[in-house]
């Protein structure tokens, strides 16, 4: 395998509070190839926005990382100064939101948000940045780039606005794009149709994604690796083929048994019993073992180790067996 | 089919925009939003109807007109026969009950929702007083929260949690009707299906009958009875929900079952479902309102002829607005709204 594109090893952040620490990412490790997508999924709460903040230092002010690495194209991020951290964020990778209405400057025409970075980063003329503004907005699909580029954002719909973002990510030419839940604000039709960009974008550009998303059909569609998060902790990593088919994590296998599915329609879902926990009070042990079907005597102590498990898969869960057996007697996406 | 409970005919729920008075002054009157259209349907009683469409298709205005929120510019509704106009008696009201979008500003931030129950069960004199705590406990119980919550205030829950006191809050008054607006687009993954499950449940226990508002179309598809496909405040397509998911007739229904998400890997489809975006209602398209981004669209016919809901090979409960629903499609081609692109 090549040289990875970024590098995440035991990402921890904290944050501080008045009544103590809070630490929203533990021990994060997970590697992206150049041009592959990875997919890191989980519910509110689990961490999986923080990582991503953290991989070019945009976490909240009361928010630190207080343990691990961030290595993108050999590059120590968390290591590097502040100066040398704004120059990677703007050329080697950018980042995507989920609200493109308060990412965008709403007293800024579009075209001219576009062609800041170039002129910015890669030193181009106002002309020729104007011009690369009006090719990257066909390229993200705007129809009649030359009118919509002296539009504001409150005159764009919300599509087209999340079009315009994802423009402004390419336009420094980056190697990796960080997507926070890109498309949840929008409509089923539109999220397609960003979706089928972001991965058109990755195959013909060979840029590389990390996206984060709460929707696991979403993931499905978009990355060839995931990493699924929990309170926190990445629980379990894998090829989105292996992990979606075969989970060996009962909080994946819980996840996949319980979202109504377009192609397999079940008599009643499944449900996790209770909720994510409070990440002031975490349970010991395994952080799911009080949610958990398979939970045995040692899950309720001591940490629980990420358990290689070859062909680049790996679970946080000792009795990972017992989810293999599971699915065994009952497929999770059966027969399809 | 079985007994109808609610009879929808005619439905239109326009509103009057600002700038009025100036374009009454040229003697055009005022732009007109047409958030509902001309909607006929009907709900059985005992089944969940699903409504689905992109935003601003008016599905929320259509199910808030149904509870009594938005007075209809013209058409009837009906409920077990008798008229439903906008002002409403108490007892009409406590029969049709709504679970809203947004949990964050459908509770009142300063009861807590030991006080939020008992005031609603009190003024619809629901229970006796001495069982009013016993029920405000069961409620909580129902929708999963344990009786702790009972003295929080709404800002101590998380967004899901509060979205489970609004759904105990619609349900003290025991309604036959449930219109839930996106009930479950607001709450983590692990913890929507116990709410769908809870829907499901209460609809056997209580003989409940659900509107149930949704974008996601697998959510549809695993709670239905039947679906309804709006599209630019219409109606475009009804059926049951295998027959909607597995046949479906108008382009529209199909683009959309293209465009949801897979679980499965390596079930998308390559092309796209939809393209383009919805256009304003407004100034919606002339003939068949999908026509712009219709891939088969024909013209004049689709530009000049709005086509009713109609029948064909699939039965009488498979309706379709859709000139070509019901025979040979004609070839697929660039959509209109794409080809002023190039």
């Amino acid at each position: 395998m090549s040289e990875p594109l970024l590098r995440v090893q035991g990402l921890q952040v904290e944050f501080k509070l008045p009544r103590g620490v809070l630490r929203a990412v533990d021990g994060a490790s997970f590697e992206v190839q150049p041009g592959e997508a990875l997919g890191i999924v989980g519910e509110s709460g689990s961490g999986k926005t923080m990582t991503l903040r953290a991989l070019v230092g945009l976490l909240p002010r009361t928010a630190r990382i207080t343990a691990g690495t961030v290595e993108i194209d050999g590059v120590d991020m968390t290591g590097a100064g502040k100066e040398r951290r704004r120059e990677l964020r703007g050329r080697t990778v950018s980042m995507i939101f989920q609200e493109p209405m308060t990412a965008l400057n709403p007293v800024m025409r579009v075209g001219r948000q576009i062609a800041e970075s170039p002129i910015v980063r890669l030193g181009l003329s106002r002309r020729a940045a104007h011009a690369r503004a009006l090719e990257l907005m066909r390229l993200v699909g705007i129809s009649d780039p030359t009118r919509r580029a002296e539009a504001y954002p409150h005159e764009l719909s919300g599509g087209m606005r999340q079009r315009v973002m994802i423009a402004i990510a390419l336009s420094a030419d980056p190697k990796l794009i960080l997507c926070d839940e890109p498309t949840t604000a929008l409509d089923v039709t539109i999220q397609d149709q960003i979706l089928k960009l972001l991965g058109t974008l990755q195959r013909e550009l060979g840029v590389s994604l990390v996206f984060v998303s709460h929707d696991l059909a979403v993931i499905a569609q978009t990355c060839s690796r995931v990493a699924v998060m929990y309170a926190g902790q990445v629980v379990e990593t894998g090829t989105v083929e292996a992990v979606f088919r075969e989970p060996r994590h009962p909080y994946t296998l819980g996840l996949l048994r319980s979202v109504p599915d377009f192609d397999v329609v079940r008599e009643r879902l499944a449900s996790i019993p209770g909720s994510p926990p409070d990440l002031a009070s975490l349970p010991a042990g395994c952080r799911f073992h009080p949610r958990c079907p398979f939970v045995q005597a040692d899950c309720r102590s001591g940490a629980i180790p990420l358990i290689e498990l070859g062909g680049d898969r790996a679970t946080r869960c000792t009795y990972h067996e017992r989810c293999a057996e599971d699915v065994r007697l009952e497929p999770v996406i059966a027969g399809v | 089919m079985s007994e109808t409970l609610l009879e929808i005919e005619g439905l239109y729920v326009h509103y009057e925009l600002r700038g009025g008075l100036a374009r009454r002054a040229r003697g055009v009157g005022p732009e007109v939003l047409r958030a509902v259209d001309g909607v006929d349907l009907t709900i059985a009683r005992g089944e969940t109807l699903g409504l689905v469409g992109e935003s601003g298709c008016g599905k929320s205005t259509l199910g808030r007109a149904i509870v009594g929120l938005e007075p209809p510019t013209a058409g009837a509704l009906r409920y077990e026969g008798e008229a439903l106009t906008a002002r409403r008696e108490r007892a009409q009201r406590r029969r049709i009950q709504m679970v809203f979008q947004d949990p964050y500003s459908s509770l009142n931030p300063r009861m807590t929702v030991r006080q939020a129950l008992a005031e609603l069960l009190r003024a619809h004199r629901m229970v006796p007083k001495e069982a009013i705590e016993a029920r405000c406990r069961e409620l909580l119980d129902l929708v999963g929260l344990g009786s702790r919550a009972l003295d929080a205030h709404p800002r101590q829950f998380s967004g899901g949690q509060r979205q489970r006191v609004a759904i105990a809050r619609a349900l003290a008054l025991e309604p036959e009707l449930l219109i839930a607006d996106e009930p479950v687009s607001a709450l983590d993954v692990s913890v929507q299906a116990t709410v769908l499950n809870l829907l499901d449940e209460l609809r056997e226990k209580l003989g409940l009958t659900v509107l149930l508002i949704a974008h996601n179309m697998a959510v549809v598809r695993h709670v239905s009875d039947r679906v309804a496909v709006m599209y630019l405040g219409r109606i475009v397509e009804t059926a049951a929900t295998d027959e909607l998911f597995t046949n479906p007739r108008h382009p529209y229904t199909k683009g959309l079952l293209t465009a949801v998400p897979r679980l499965v890997p390596g079930r998308a489809s390559e092309s796209t479902g939809v393209v383009g975006d919805p256009p304003s209602p407004v100034d919606p398209p002339s003939g068949c309102h999908f026509h712009p981004r219709c891939p088969i669209a024909q013209e004049p016919l689709c530009s000049a002829e709005d086509p009713a809901l109609a029948t064909g090979s699939s039965g009488p409960a498979h309706v379709a607005a859709c000139h070509f629903a019901w025979r040979e499609p004609p070839e697929a081609h660039t959509p209109e709204v794409l080809q002023e692109a190039t």
